[in-house]
Formats: structure tokens, C-alpha cells, sequence
């Protein structure tokens, strides 16, 4: 019973929140609206005792991607309306819906066979985090090191792409143009 | 009773909004904001296969595309300051400076 109010509440807050992040025409409504809809899929994640992944979730989602997010929108100016030309077809979204349809039969086919090899079981009586932590200090730790080398990649790339002459433009100028510019700025 | 077939169809609804959104927006920080969605709906479908089979290879998949979107982020981020620095706009139509 509780599991049922639970998910139909979770899933209802999740695609109205997802909707509005999709639909609203203000960049700082969707990115609420996004921050709050991650924190419901955590909620997801907890009903399918996937405790360590829903802290993960919010930890990650909520906290970093968000954060980044904000502060990514501190150079663009997101108090106006995002204006774009939708060409609004009614084919285009047909198209997609039946992407998706395909998606859940091809996804689900498998099971519908029965026909799927379990790999690594889960232990009874073993809690979920520890349960990560045997699995992925084992079988997935290359994989695991390999994302950690990813990280710290994309981590240095994104500093130096932002970082780098924050005062003025910067990227396919060379250093003249972009001093001459700043010093133009400077004497307006 | 909830069931597996229940948790994949709000999976694939999440991922019909953001594939929706992905068509739709014309602009690139709504077209990442599209990309989480459909990252996230993903993960909620191998969590529920993950429970439903007792099998720990789907939770396994969720967190190292956690780690990607993450990754994603900060590079897509970082370009899209650069691009709005020069151009001072981000809509998708200003990038066709490489027609192919």
C-alpha cells in the first residue's frame, strides 16, 4: 500500500516537473523545475532498494550537475525569456513518442523470454551499499578507475574552457583582438 | 502491487519528455537539460530490472552513467560559456558555421 501511493506520487511530481523543464520558456523555471524533478527520481531509487544509487542521485544531481548548472548561467542572462523559432510539428512529436514505445518492447522483450543471464546476484542479508562496494571493488574496478581517470579529464577541461581570461572574450580571438576589445570596454 | 512493467513505463514516458524536448528546443542549455532527463529515465529502468532479477549489473550501469552525465556537464558547460561569450547567443540555428 505504501509502496503504491508512493510511486504514483513520485511519478506524477517526476513528469509534471520534467514537463515543465521541457515546455517553460524561462532557462531559470526548467532548471528549478529539473532540480527538484532529480530529487523525486531519487525517490524511485529508494522504493527499488537501490539506497546507495538514490544518495548518489541527490548527492550528484541535486548538488554538483545543479551547482554547475547555476553557475554556468551566470554568464548567460536568463531573466529574459528564451526566445527560439519552434517549428512546431505534429510529426516530430508522434515520431518521438513512438521512438520511445519501440524503446520500452525492445527493452522489455528480453524479459518477457525469460531470457536473462544473472551475472552477479545479490547476497541475502547484505546491505545495499556494501553490496556496491563488493561489486565494484572486484568485477567493475577497471571500469571504476577508468571513470575516475574520465572525471578528472573532464574536470581540468572544464576549468581551463571557462577559467581562462574570465573578464573578457576570449576562445577563437587571438590575445590582440581580444585586448584591444576589453580595452574598448574599458573606455566606454 | 507495483510492478517492473509499471516502473518502465514511467521510465519511458520520462524518456518520451525528453526525447520531445530534445526535438523541440532550439536552444543548447535546454538541450542539455533535455539530456539529463533522458539520462535519468534510463536509470530508473535498470534499477527496476536490477530489483525485479536481484542482480546488481543494472545498479552497476546507473552509476557509471551518473558519472558520464556529470563529466558531460562540465565539458558541455564550459563550451557553452565559450560559444555565448563569442556569439553572445546560444540558440542551435547560430551553429552552422560548418555546413555540411
Amino acid at each position: 500500500m505504501y509502496e503504491i501511493i508512493a510511486f504514483y506520487l513520485f511519478s506524477f511530481l517526476t513528469i509534471t516537473l520534467f514537463s515543465i523543464v521541457v515546455f517553460s520558456k524561462n532557462a531559470l523555471y526548467s532548471m528549478t523545475a529539473l532540480a527538484g524533478g532529480m530529487i523525486f527520481i531519487s525517490g524511485f531509487f529508494f522504493l527499488l532498494d537501490a539506497d546507495f544509487l538514490g544518495v548518489v542521485q541527490i548527492i550528484v544531481y541535486s548538488g554538483a550537475v545543479m551547482a554547475v548548472y547555476a553557475f554556468g548561467m551566470i554568464f548567460i542572462d536568463t531573466a529574459k525569456d528564451v526566445k527560439e523559432k519552434i517549428k512546431a510539428k505534429r510529426m516530430i512529436y508522434s515520431f518521438s513518442v513512438a521512438i520511445a514505445v519501440l524503446l520500452v518492447v525492445i527493452v522489455s522483450s528480453p524479459i518477457i523470454s525469460k531470457n536473462i543471464i544473472i551475472s552477479t546476484p545479490m547476497i541475502e542479508g547484505v546491505g545495499n551499499s556494501k553490496m556496491v562496494g563488493y561489486i565494484l571493488f572486484t568485477k567493475y574496478l577497471v571500469p571504476f578507475e577508468l571513470t575516475a581517470v574520465m572525471l578528472l579529464v573532464a574536470m581540468v577541461a572544464g576549468i581551463v574552457l571557462v577559467s581562462k581570461k574570465m573578464d573578457i572574450s576570449l576562445s577563437l580571438k587571438n590575445d590582440y583582438e581580444a585586448k584591444s576589445e576589453f580595452e574598448e570596454g574599458v573606455a566606454k | 502491487m507495483i510492478t517492473l512493467t509499471h516502473y518502465l513505463v514511467v521510465s519511458s514516458i520520462l524518456f518520451a519528455i525528453g526525447l520531445v524536448g530534445i526535438v523541440r528546443r532550439k536552444n543548447l542549455l535546454m538541450l542539455f537539460f533535455s539530456t539529463e532527463i533522458l539520462l535519468n529515465a534510463v536509470n530508473i529502468g535498470f534499477a527496476a530490472i536490477s530489483r525485479e532479477f536481484h542482480d546488481m549489473t543494472g545498479q552497476m550501469f546507473a552509476f557509471f552513467i551518473i558519472a558520464v552525465a556529470a563529466s558531460e556537464v562540465a565539458v558541455g558547460l564550459g563550451l557553452l560559456v565559450l560559444w555565448y561569450k563569442r556569439k553572445s547567443t546560444i540558440d542551435l540555428d547560430s551553429m552552422q558555421s560548418m555546413k555540411g
